[in-house]
């Protein structure tokens, strides 16, 4: 064959079952079920040491806020995946815009200019595709899923980065969510939260475009 | 014109063009083609709004073959 639609990465990972459809619905599940597990205990320590004895109400305090917290770390970390890496400009950053650009539709191509981030609408999804990550709106816009997934060359400026994953979504889009590394499910607005501001209405757009 | 591009850091580079009648210029892009898969790149052609095919040999009929490097779970 000297065409395919099979990600040709998917031979580094042999191990891996297909994030699929059904994967995406297990593990936004599992995610559900593991926010529970630490936020519910937490919240039912408060409410105990307060009925127990009012003056433990600053413990309580306390337990409240690690069931907050905790959550807001998890989505920090699937949020980080879709932040621009630090650095200084690159020179191939004008030209490497222009191929991106020439990739992608006249309403993409304008939020990709203002947030970073290029939409694109999947089997799975709307996929908001960044330097050194994506991020999966599954239909209906809940759970979000964050992947961390990036080119392999460190000196490809950022919107080469933002094709290399592009294109290799729309070769396989299976194939690519199961390459990148699943690094949180959860509630859409706690990962919008987390993201950098000019990001924000690139979620908004991809929320839309699920419903 | 077909055009074999690579994805690199100076954004991109245009390593061969080539028409369907022009035989010497789609060998040599066929030659550049097979370099670069050497090298670890990867042949895609853009189908339009939301595909792509990975190609292990260059399409004559192509109009842009872009190379890319391979990605992976960070």
């Amino acid at each position: 064959m000297a065409t395919s639609q099979t990600l040709p990465e998917l031979a580094t990972v042999p191990w891996r079952q297909p994030t699929d459809a059904r994967w995406l619905r297990r593990w936004g599940r599992i995610w559900h079920a593991w926010t529970l597990l630490y936020t519910v205990p937490f919240i039912g320590a408060a409410v105990a040491m307060v009925w127990l004895d009012p003056i433990a109400t600053p413990v309580a305090l306390a337990a409240l806020a690690h069931a907050w917290i905790i959550p807001e770390l998890y989505a920090f970390r699937g949020a980080s995946v879709m932040r621009p890496k630090a650095r200084d400009p690159a020179p191939g950053e004008p030209v490497a815009q222009g191929l991106l650009g020439d990739l992608l539709g006249h309403e993409e191509r304008e939020l990709q200019r203002d947030t970073g981030l290029a939409l694109e609408r999947g089997e799975l999804g709307v996929w908001l595709v960044g330097e050194g990550g994506a991020l999966l709106v599954t239909p209906g816009g809940r759970p979000v899923h964050c992947f961390c997934v990036a080119a392999t060359d460190a000196e490809l400026p950022p919107s080469d980065r933002v094709a290399h994953l592009l294109l290799a979504l729309r070769m396989d889009e299976v194939g690519f969510a199961t390459v990148a590394n699943h690094a949180f499910a959860g509630a859409r607005w706690r990962v919008r939260r987390r993201l950098p501001q000019r990001m924000r209405s690139a979620l908004d757009a991809a929320r839309r475009a699920s419903e | 014109m077909a055009r074999l591009i690579r994805m690199d850091r100076t954004g991109h580079t245009t390593l061969a063009e080539w028409t369907a009648e022009d035989d010497a210029a789609f060998a040599d892009a066929v030659r550049e083609f097979g370099e670069q898969q050497a090298l670890g790149y990867i042949g895609t052609v853009p189908d339009g709004p939301g595909k792509a095919t990975h190609v292990r040999r260059l399409p004559r009929d192509a109009d842009m073959v872009i190379l890319r490097r391979p990605i992976a779970g960070g």
